[in-house]
C-alpha cells in the first residue's frame, strides 16, 4: 500500500510545459530566508514575479519559463511562511512589501519590469506607489482589489469581518497557534483539499504543485504554509485607500482580468476598476477564465504580458 | 501623571522572575507587580518602554492582584526576526495574558490603552474595564490614507525594544470608526456602566471618535480604578459570603 502511494506521488512530479527553475537561492529580508527562484539567464533582462496568498513561487513553473524564454531573467520567491521560506512569528501587509523589497535589491538597484497575481499584484501596487523609481512597467493579473479582498490575513478588514464572533474567533485560534499543524495526506488528498480554493485548477496541476508545496514527514505529505497563515483576520485597511490612489499611479501598468469569480479572487472586475485608471493603464480582459489567468491560460497571459513589456 | 508611572529606561533588577507564556512560537513576559486575592488589574505598557519594575505608586490603592504584561518585542519578551507587527497582535498578546489571568480590568499607557480598548471589544465578558492612559504611542499614524510608506528600522539599535516594533506602530493607522467599532462592542456585550476609562489629555481622533460614541468624559485615575474595583468587588462578594 506505502509502495503503491508512494508510486502515485512519484508520477504526478512532472506537469506538461512545467519547468523547474534555472536557479534557486535564498535571501536575508531583515533575519528571515526567503527562498529565490529564478528562470533563464543570470544577465538577462530582471522581471520580479510575485505570487498571491497562500501560493508559492513553484506554482509559476508552467507560466515563468514562457517569460524566461522570451529572453527575460524571471525572479520569483516563497512569501514569508509560505514554500521554502522561513515561518515567521508575525505577519502584516508591510513586512510582505518589505520581503519584496529585499528580493528586489538581491536583483537590482536599477527600475526594474514587474508581474504580480492577487496578493503579489496588490504588494507590487503599494511598493510601486511608495516606490516608483524602482519600477518601470507592472502586470497585475487579478491583483487589484476593489470591494472585499479575501481575509487571510489580519490586516485586512472586510465590512462584514468586524463582529464580537469573528473577532474572538481569531483571538481563540491565536490562543492555540502554538499546537496547529497541517494535517498529512497523500498528495492527492492535498490536491482535493486544494481544489475546494482552486475549483477550476486539473487535480493533475494540483498534485504537481502539491509535490512542491508540500514536504513529506512519517504521517504523509503537509503543505509547507504556516498553519499560523490563514485563519482570518481583520484590521484597520480599507481597499479603497488603494483604489483611491490608482488614478495617480506612476509607471505604465497592464491589469489582466478573468471573467469568472472564484474563492481565491479580489472580486474586482475591470468595469469596477475602469473609472480609476489613468491613461498610461492597458486594461486586458480574458473571457471563460477565474482567478489563477496565468495557470489556466498561459500562452496567451505571457503573450500579452511580453507585447506590454516590449512596448 | 506621577513620575514613577514612567519607566525608566535603565531599570533595577526586578525581585523576582517574569512567568512565562507562550504566544504561538514567542514568549511573552508577565511581571506580578503585587500579590494577593481577588480581582486583577493587567497593566500594559507604552510603545518602546518595557513594564515597570516595580508598582507605579498611583495603583497602590488597586484592591487586588497586579500583573504587568511585557509586549512582543519588548521588555523580557521575545524578539521576532523580521518584523511584522500589528495593534491586532498586541491585542492577541494581552489576550493570552486574560486567558491565563481569567478577568481582569486592564489599564494601558499610550499604545497599550489603544490595545485594551480593543480587547475590551473583543473580549467584552473577560475584560473588567478598559483604561486609557497618555503614553508613547497613543496616537499612531492618523486615522485616514497616507501616501504609501515601507518603514524600514535601524537594526543597529540596541534591542529591546524591536526596532521594527517603534517603526510600525508608530506608523499604524487607526480609523475613528474602526476604533468605534471596538467601543461599541464593549459597550453592548459588556455588562459594566461604562467599561472604557479615558485618562488621558492627548486625543488623537480615534479616541475622540470613541469618546463621542459613548458620551464619555474624562476621569481621573483613580476614579476609574475605584469603579471597577467596585464593580469586581460587586460581583465577587456573594462566593466570598459563602465561603
Amino acid at each position: 500500500m506505502e509502495t503503491s502511494e508512494a508510486s502515485i506521488d512519484e508520477a504526478v512530479w512532472t506537469f506538461p510545459g512545467a519547468r523547474a527553475p534555472d536557479r534557486r537561492r535564498w535571501v536575508d529580508a531583515s533575519g528571515l530566508r526567503l527562498a529565490v527562484y529564478e528562470w533563464g539567464e543570470p544577465d538577462a533582462t530582471p522581471l520580479l514575479l510575485v505570487h498571491g496568498a497562500l501560493d508559492f513561487a513553484r506554482t509559476f513553473d508552467g507560466f515563468a519559463p514562457l517569460l524566461a524564454d522570451a529572453g527575460y531573467r524571471v525572479v520569483s520567491y516563497d512569501h514569508r511562511g509560505h514554500g521554502d521560506s522561513d515561518h515567521a512569528d508575525l505577519y502584516n501587509w508591510v513586512a510582505d512589501v518589505r520581503d519584496m523589497l529585499a528580493v528586489a535589491d538581491s536583483i537590482t538597484r536599477e527600475p526594474c519590469l514587474a508581474v504580480g497575481h492577487s496578493k503579489g499584484g496588490s504588494l507590487l501596487v503599494q511598493a510601486i506607489q511608495a516606490l516608483p523609481h524602482r519600477f518601470i512597467r507592472f502586470a497585475s493579473i487579478d491583483g487589484l482589489p476593489f470591494r472585499s479582498p479575501h481575509a487571510d490575513s489580519a490586516v485586512r478588514e472586510r465590512k462584514s469581518s468586524l463582529t464580537g464572533p469573528v473577532i474572538a474567533r481569531w483571538l481563540d485560534a491565536r490562543r492555540r497557534s502554538g499546537e496547529l499543524e497541517r494535517r498529512p495526506g497523500t498528495l492527492e488528498e492535498l490536491a482535493q483539499r486544494r481544489a475546494r480554493m482552486n475549483p477550476r485548477l486539473s487535480h493533475e496541476w494540483l498534485c504537481y504543485i502539491a509535490s512542491h508545496g508540500a514536504r513529506r514527514d512519517e504521517q504523509g505529505w503537509r503543505w509547507k504554509l504556516d498553519p499560523a497563515i490563514g485563519v482570518g483576520g481583520f484590521g484597520p485597511m480599507r481597499v479603497r485607500w488603494m483604489t483611491d490612489r490608482l488614478p495617480g499611479f506612476p509607471i505604465p501598468m497592464l491589469a489582466i482580468f478573468g471573467s469568472e469569480k472564484e474563492p481565491m479572487g479580489w472580486d474586482a472586475t475591470a468595469d469596477d476598476l475602469m473609472p480609476f485608471f489613468p491613461a498610461t493603464t492597458e486594461v486586458h480582459r480574458m473571457q471563460d477564465v477565474g482567478h489563477f489567468i496565468h495557470i489556466e491560460r498561459p500562452q496567451e497571459t505571457a503573450r500579452r504580458i511580453l507585447q506590454f513589456f516590449g512596448a | 501623571m506621577t513620575m514613577s508611572s514612567i519607566p525608566s529606561p535603565r531599570q533595577s533588577p526586578r525581585q523576582s522572575p517574569p512567568h512565562y507564556l507562550r504566544h504561538h512560537r514567542l514568549r511573552l513576559a508577565l511581571h506580578r507587580l503585587k500579590d494577593g486575592g481577588g480581582h486583577p488589574l493587567l497593566l500594559l505598557h507604552g510603545l518602546g518602554e518595557r513594564s515597570p519594575a516595580t508598582l507605579p505608586a498611583e495603583y497602590a490603592s488597586w484592591p487586588g492582584p497586579i500583573h504587568a504584561l511585557d509586549f512582543t518585542g519588548h521588555g523580557e519578551s521575545d524578539l521576532p526576526r523580521g518584523g511584522g507587527y500589528s495593534c491586532e497582535f498586541l491585542m492577541a498578546d494581552a489576550d493570552i495574558a486574560l486567558a491565563h489571568l481569567g478577568p481582569c480590568t486592564v489599564a494601558g499607557r499610550g499604545i497599550g490603552g489603544y490595545v485594551a480598548l480593543l480587547l475590551a471589544g473583543a473580549r467584552p465578558g473577560e475584560v473588567r474595564g478598559a483604561i486609557v492612559r497618555d503614553g508613547p504611542g497613543l496616537s499612531g499614524g492618523g486615522g485616514a490614507a497616507r501616501s504609501p510608506y515601507i518603514p524600514v528600522p535601524d537594526l543597529n539599535q540596541l534591542a529591546p525594544p524591536d526596532p521594527f516594533a517603534i517603526a510600525e506602530l508608530a506608523n499604524d493607522v487607526r480609523p475613528p470608526s474602526y476604533a468605534s467599532s471596538f467601543a461599541m462592542l464593549a459597550s453592548q456585550h459588556s455588562d459594566l456602566d461604562t467599561p472604557i476609562s479615558v485618562c488621558c489629555c492627548e486625543r488623537p481622533p480615534w479616541l475622540a471618535a470613541v469618546m463621542e460614541l459613548l458620551s464619555l468624559e474624562p476621569v481621573a485615575l483613580d476614579q476609574a480604578l475605584q469603579q471597577y474595583a467596585a464593580a469586581a468587588g460587586a460581583g465577587i462578594r456573594p462566593e466570598r459570603e459563602s465561603a
